[in-house]
């Protein structure tokens, strides 16, 4: 790409904010993946009576559903984002193309 | 008050899980059976691959066609390679085979795999397809002088693939012996030829097809078997966990166990057990997967076989999708494993163990819940598995060879489509006899170590690299390369004065490793990351004046794809 292109894009407002939105998001969730993960961890490495109390009368524990939890956490966050970045990111995307590609 | 020796035993038990889960190392295996229907399924399989690669090679003509597929890959189908790729034949016998004997432990361990996932996503698939062609080095070299960046990027890819590599024949062969009853080396010298037939006639469309298909198979096959489990219990799990206690703790009792220890043993099952016994393990571990994740050459790859950043990022979720799924899957099987298989004395020993040694566990339930021909559809499954891995592994092999030593480092750019291409299948046929002699001079060695390595040198080495290139504008070609090759040796150092290598395969006496934990990701990626950031600040060059100037003309690029490589020949 000429750099005078790639120059014209960096100024443009819409680019600016793609790229302001797509970052924040992505390390927003980043972090929210790892505290979820380590907390994980260090709830079954520090708090393991915890883990295993049972929920009622029968032998299922609350490590259960918390692993459960976190695999289905990995799952929907992700889906947030691929969903954010299909709708938002390519809709500015497209803006951006047509705004400087004229 | 803990001993330095039972530390030492511990850490070396929670070696052994992850092992087992890895997806490497099944252990010294002991030839059963020659199991006719498995073989005749597997022969079945392998027909209809071929086929499938007789059609690929009719599309593949071009070195885009070869490396990717022609870019014309859907989201849906990238995701269900991505997800083959993942599910190796030891995560589906080796996680299941861990819960069977820990329970939730199991569970902990395979849901490491899983966090790198959403990192992938959030951070590296989309700006990987629009910055990319062919190899993950076309990203970190972007705006870098290419010699240097490829040399490394080439040698990251090479020293991960060998690893990955020697883990997965070495598995194959302890597998045909208990899945088929053949000799080891068969299945060694069956593995290499296959996936050198795949990779140099079919390419990344053969490659691909091969994952998608067996990975369909391995998730119908898993489905059917956790529906079974649930069915019998009513589709209750507190039902499942209910019986799996109560037989825990009948087999603790006949071993001797007073009542209320017995109990106890029983109940283990249901919370964190052993598994995390030592933090700084743990977490060093779960960076090794969470970050090797997004430095896996094979894995990197498949995002270029997309047309564009959105199926891209479609490809990321469905493998997620399916990948979570399946460790849910295993879970189930494991404990149906333990109220099917550990109360049936067919399966059994005279002791009491498994027949075959554990990995077993979900290959026996394969036959109590579906009978004889489902046992033969799972094992042949679980061999494919191999298969697929294996020829992906070697097409990213081949690929840094071709695409980033010969073409960009040896012929600056100037190769053309037909030379390249021959050195890319000269490479493969190279790749699979190397292959072929590992497996071989590797068989009877400790080899536990080798995936868990593959992905912490993945995270030190491959992804810092990456990452820095993509987001730091003052990463220059000097850091990158500096640092990348620390990452790279330190992680694989260390890994060696670990108690894994140092004493389980080299002999040493135990206590005498230099480094006590099991995995140097936390150690080698912060080497890695703090190695790029100094020497860039450090570099005071004319070059790194110019990759600095060439880090906007990146950015603009890796976030709008405008100027990506398109979906090219379509």
């Amino acid at each position: 790409m000429e750099t005078d292109l790639a120059t014209r894009i960096a100024a443009h407002p819409t680019y600016q904010k793609l790229k302001a939105t797509r970052s924040r998001l992505g390390w927003w969730l980043t972090g929210a993946m790892m505290l979820v993960y380590y907390g994980f961890i260090v709830l079954v490495a520090y708090f393991k009576p915890l883990m295993s109390t049972r929920i009622g009368e029968g032998v299922t524990t609350w490590g259960m559903p918390v692993g459960l939890f976190v695999i289905a956490f990995t799952i929907v966050i992700t889906g947030i984002y691929v969903r954010r970045a299909n709708d938002e990111f390519d809709r500015l995307s497209a803006e951006l193309n047509k705004a400087v590609l004229k | 008050m803990i001993t330095r020796n039972t530390l030492i035993a511990l850490l070396l038990s929670a070696v052994g899980v992850a092992a087992y889960a890895a997806g490497a190392d099944l252990g010294q295996a002991e030839k059963q059976a020659t199991n006719w229907t498995a073989i005749g399924m597997f022969g079945v399989f392998v027909i209809f691959t071929l086929f499938i690669t007789k059609w690929a090679a009719a599309k593949t003509k071009s070195t885009a066609d070869f490396y990717t597929a022609g870019g014309g890959i859907t989201g849906f189908q990238n995701g269900l390679a991505i997800a083959g790729d993942y599910m190796s034949a030891a995560s589906f016998l080796g996680i299941s085979a861990a819960v069977m004997a820990s329970g939730f432990d199991g569970l902990i361990y395979s849901i490491g795999f899983l966090v790198g996932w959403p990192v992938v996503t959030f951070l590296l698939a989309e700006r990987l397809r629009n910055l990319g062609k062919f190899t993950f080095a076309d990203v970190a070299a972007f705006r870098f002088s290419q010699t240097p960046v490829r040399v490394f990027a080439a040698s990251g890819t090479l020293v991960v693939v060998a690893f990955y590599l020697i883990a997965q024949m070495v598995g194959a062969g302890q597998l045909i012996k208990l899945l088929f009853g053949l000799e080891y080396w068969m299945a060694v010298v069956i593995v290499g030829a296959l996936m050198m037939v795949y990779v140099l006639f079919g390419g990344m469309t053969a490659t691909t097809w091969v994952q998608i298909i067996k990975a369909i198979m391995l998730l119908c096959g898993a489905s059917f078997m956790a529906f079974m489990v649930m069915l019998h219990f009513g589709f209750s799990p507190e039902a499942m966990f209910a019986e799996a206690v109560k037989i825990k703790t009948a087999i603790a009792t006949k071993g001797g166990k007073p009542a209320e220890e017995a109990a106890k043993i029983g109940f283990s099952i249901m919370g964190p057990g052993n598994f995390v016994k030592d933090p700084i393990s743990t977490i060093s571990f779960g960076m090794a997967l969470m970050f090797g994740t997004a430095g896996l050459p094979h894995i990197l790859m498949r995002f270029f076989t997309v047309p564009n950043a959105k199926e891209a990022r479609k490809s990321v979720l469905w493998a997620t999708t399916w990948i979570g799924y399946f460790y849910v899957l295993t879970f189930i099987i494991g404990f149906g494993a333990i109220t099917y298989v550990l109360t049936n004395p067919s399966f059994l020993d005279a002791k009491g163990a498994l027949l075959g040694g554990n990995n077993m566990a979900a290959i026996h339930l394969a036959n109590a819940v579906g009978g004889n021909v489902f046992l033969g559809f799972i094992s042949a499954v679980a061999f494919a598995t191999i298969l697929a891995v294996v020829a992906g592994l070697t097409l990213s092999g081949a690929s840094a060879v071709s695409h980033d030593l010969y073409a960009t480092v040896i012929k600056q750019g100037k190769a053309d489509s037909a030379s390249e291409l021959r050195v890319s299948k000269i490479t493969t046929v190279c790749l699979g006899i190397v292959a072929v002699v590992l497996g071989i001079a590797f068989e009877k060695q400790n080899i536990a170590f080798m995936v868990s390595l593959a992905f912490a040198i993945a995270a030190s080495a491959n992804f810092p690299v990456l990452l820095m290139s993509v987001l730091w504008k003052g990463c220059t070609t000097r850091g990158a390369v500096i640092g990348g090759f620390l990452g790279l040796l330190s992680s694989v150092a260390l890994t060696v004065v670990s108690p894994a290598v140092w004493e389980a395969t080299l002999g040493n006496p135990k206590g005498s490793a230099l480094f006590p934990y099991t995995s140097p990701a936390l150690f080698s990626m912060t080497i890695g990351f703090v190695g790029i950031w100094l020497f860039s600040v450090l570099d005071g060059s004319q070059r790194a004046a110019v990759d600095k100037a060439g880090f906007l003309a990146q950015q603009v690029r890796s976030e709008t794809g405008i100027g990506a490589a398109g979906a090219s020949g379509h």
